[in-house]
């Protein structure tokens, strides 16, 4: 028998931001057993002692006092940095481009958190993501938020059967303008605050600035496929497959973008134009693969992809390989695949899973010049 | 669900007869009591009555009796109030690791402006040594500040023998009592302390009242400026109404005080018996034999505080540990790491559950099993 509301423990995870806040009255309003509660995961404490964390931590408990529920805190700076900051590290110095969100998610919000949450006695944990779950049968599915721009499920790619189980996504079915008039109806303190950008350990700060400080940065030559030295380049990791800023490079003709890496060499690839036929590839292969459902891929997968987040999606068939890894196969040539970025499946509405892109294949080839 | 109230050392229930005390001056007494006329005078009546109160309570004089707002301001104006106008004589003082806040960061703010601050050890049991005491006493040092009582574990610092060393040294002897109050007899004669810090929450009064006592003949500093209140030694108009629950706060004391402390043994033993009963496995931080009845520090190995205490407060049950838990950063508790060294494990998982009038022997047994049934589910 399913529980009543107010017999339901729901553990809100809170941002201190608008969506969580929303999150935490919508599910108050539907009258569960609500608890939110403060991740930390990172230590951004500056010289001044001053410290985001705490700002946001003091909307949490704003919003919280509003909705009359109970907040606490829970600190994961451990954990994140074992599992997603090391991971993090280890792709960059590996010439990839991480997901960080990704990991976050698989690891910490839906592992460590969930664990947190359930040790408190709840029954499910809500976040303000932008996803909603489909139970069918005995089944769950992920489906994609109902706002097409803010969906979320990209980064959830990596969440299983048994922890969507365990799950709410309150703001599924809601767009975000939706979001902040509710949140401006109720007054909420977080109504107008502004939405956090970024990769949540950086926030606002100098990308480069701050990679620099983890990993040693070693500069090097910029060429083209064929050779011709265009520039020089400040370290490989600072850099993303399909990027056009921050070259340096003038000139008649295209905009110049990055169209590969040479880890061995430390040489970065550029090519002139946006449309330049390197940056464009055929398949790619990837590992790490989540099957939110079952799917039998002995008869090839007709689905759709997308290969990096608020992209359209792209058709593609998905073969089998050993190992549970898989061949995605694109419809029509797909522009700056990007290793280490997550690949994800859908079929309508429904998110199938995904998985991590290894290597990217053009004309039956793998692509040396990216990894 | 009641909530059930373990959380006494943080502060107390204001007593109904400290209500009943404070709203007729809340009502009616509203002069200024330093002004001349009528409703100032009215004030300063209440003001002299409840300083002779709170004087006799520690066996001081009227005059050595300075009003702040609380034990912070009190700690505060002891250890800065010395160290400004006895600096000529030295700039060394001695504290302890497992001081208060209100103390410690006093004293780390000193050392920023030049002074030098000893931190004495303390040993397993939660106590600083005597030895170490005079080891470290030096011919500038200006002043000592030691707990009579820990806010944490409830360990009983030595205070009458540091006093009898202090006799005959130059160096003021500060002793923050806010956890000793009310619960321990105070005497700063037989103490032989020069300073002392109270607070009125901690006792069943309201917040926002507190008093130092400086023994006659001590100079302070004063730390605000502004009007000639207490001997110009804390400048601002008196709190009146507070002051009064002050007063009546400290009278129920002084009758029930004895009464209290056996109450809180029972309610101690109870409290362990029923844990034990329940299979749980526990360790006591601290030496019980020499720390106050209210207040007991238990490790839980195998958890962490961040899930106690969050397990704790939604089943009803209010405690707190001395790990800082904020916007989440878990800071280890200072003062069981002075205890174990910061690397041992009873930094993470202690709790602080302390006992007072908002407690009966049913509800000390029904939060007992709650906590029980908590840690159970989870070391599984």
């Amino acid at each position: 028998m399913e529980k009543r509301p107010e017999d339901t423990r729901v553990v809100i995870g809170m941002s201190g931001g608008v969506d969580s806040s929303v999150a935490a009255l919508l599910l108050k309003e539907q009258g569960y057993d609500v608890v939110g509660i403060f991740m930390k995961n990172w230590d951004d404490t500056d010289e001044f002692g001053v410290c985001t964390a705490t700002e946001d931590f003091e909307d949490v408990v704003k919003v919280c006092n509003q909705l009359d529920i109970p907040y606490y805190s829970v600190n994961f700076e451990k954990q994140y940095w074992d599992k997603v900051f090391t991971y993090f590290l280890d792709e960059y110095k590996a010439g990839r481009t991480p997901n960080p969100d990704v990991m976050c998610n698989k690891e910490i919000k839906f592992k460590a958190f969930l664990d947190h949450a359930m040790s408190l006695g709840a029954d499910y944990l809500a976040t303000g993501h932008y996803a909603r779950i489909r139970k069918t049968g005995d089944q769950y599915e992920m489906l994609r938020g109902m706002d097409e721009n803010k969906d979320q499920t990209y980064f959830l790619n990596q969440l299983p059967q048994d922890i969507l189980a365990k799950v709410m996504f309150p703001l599924g079915e809601y767009n975000k303008p939706e979001i902040r008039e509710i949140a401006k109806k109720h007054n909420l303190a977080t109504a107008t605050k502004k939405d956090s950008t970024g990769i949540c350990f950086i926030g606002e700060r100098n990308f480069k600035e701050f990679l620099s400080e983890y990993l040693p940065a070693q500069p090097g030559k910029m060429k083209t496929i064929t050779g011709e030295v265009k520039g020089n380049h400040d370290g490989l990791m600072y850099y993303t497959i399909g990027q056009r800023h921050g070259l340096g490079i003038g000139g008649a003709g295209d905009p110049w973008f990055v169209i590969g890496k040479n880890l061995k060499e430390n040489v970065l690839y550029v090519g002139q134009g946006y449309e330049n036929d390197y940056l464009y590839s055929h398949a790619l292969e990837a590992s790490q693969l989540n099957w939110i459902r079952p799917v039998n891929l002995e008869v090839p997968l007709k689905c759709t992809a997308k290969f990096r987040y608020r992209q359209k999606d792209s058709g593609v068939t998905v073969y089998p390989l050993k190992n549970g890894d898989v061949r995605v196969e694109f419809d029509n040539p797909e522009r700056a695949i990007t290793p280490g970025q997550a690949v994800v499946f859908y079929l309508g509405d429904v998110c199938l899973g995904g998985g991590t892109i290894d290597k990217v294949i053009k004309n039956e080839e793998y692509v040396k010049h990216l990894a | 669900m009641n909530p059930i109230y373990l959380d006494h050392a943080a502060t107390t229930p204001v007593h109904p007869e400290v209500v009943q005390a404070m709203l007729p001056i809340l009502e009616n007494v509203y002069g200024n009591p330093s002004s001349i006329h009528y409703f100032g005078r009215q004030a300063r009546k209440i003001l002299d009555e409840a300083r002779r109160t709170i004087a006799s309570s520690i066996n001081a004089q009227d005059k050595e009796i300075i009003f702040t707002a609380g034990g912070t301001e009190a700690d505060n104006l002891a250890i800065l109030g010395v160290a400004k106008k006895y600096k000529h004589k030295g700039k060394h003082i001695i504290t302890t690791s497992i001081e208060h806040h209100a103390t410690l960061h006093t004293a780390e703010y000193l050392e920023k402006e030049g002074f030098e601050v000893t931190y004495l050890p303390v040993n397993e049991n939660g106590q600083i040594s005597i030895d170490d005491l005079e080891a470290n006493l030096r011919d500038d040092t200006i002043l000592v500040s030691i707990m009579y009582v820990n806010n944490e574990t409830g360990v009983i610092q030595p205070i009458q023998e540091i006093g009898f060393i202090l006799e005959n040294h130059q160096a003021l002897f500060h002793t923050d009592a806010v956890q000793a109050y009310g619960v321990l007899p105070i005497d700063v004669q037989l103490l032989g302390v020069d300073l002392l810090s109270a607070s009125a929450h901690k006792i069943y009064g309201p917040k926002g009242i507190g008093f130092l006592y400086a023994k006659e003949g001590i100079m302070l500093e004063a730390m605000q400026h502004g009007g000639e209140q207490e001997r110009k030694r804390r400048a601002g108009t008196e709190n009146t109404s507070a002051i009064a629950g002050f007063q009546k706060a400290v009278e129920l004391v002084m009758e029930e005080r004895k009464k209290r402390m056996e109450t809180y043994v029972v309610y101690r033993k109870l409290f362990l018996d029923t844990l034990s009963d329940q299979g749980i496995q526990y360790e006591i931080n601290g030496n019980p034999a020499i720390s106050i009845p209210s207040t007991i520090n238990l490790s839980f190995p195998g958890t962490n505080v961040e899930s106690l205490l969050t397990n704790f407060d939604l089943a009803g049950v209010a405690a707190s540990s001395g790990s800082a838990c904020t916007a989440g950063s878990v800071d280890p508790s200072h003062v069981l790491s002075a205890m174990y060294g910061s690397d041992n494990e009873r930094t993470k998982n202690s709790i602080r559950f302390s006992f007072g009038i908002a407690n009966n022997e049913e509800n000390i047994k029904e939060a007992a099993l709650k906590v029980a049934s908590i840690v159970k589910r989870l070391t599984n």
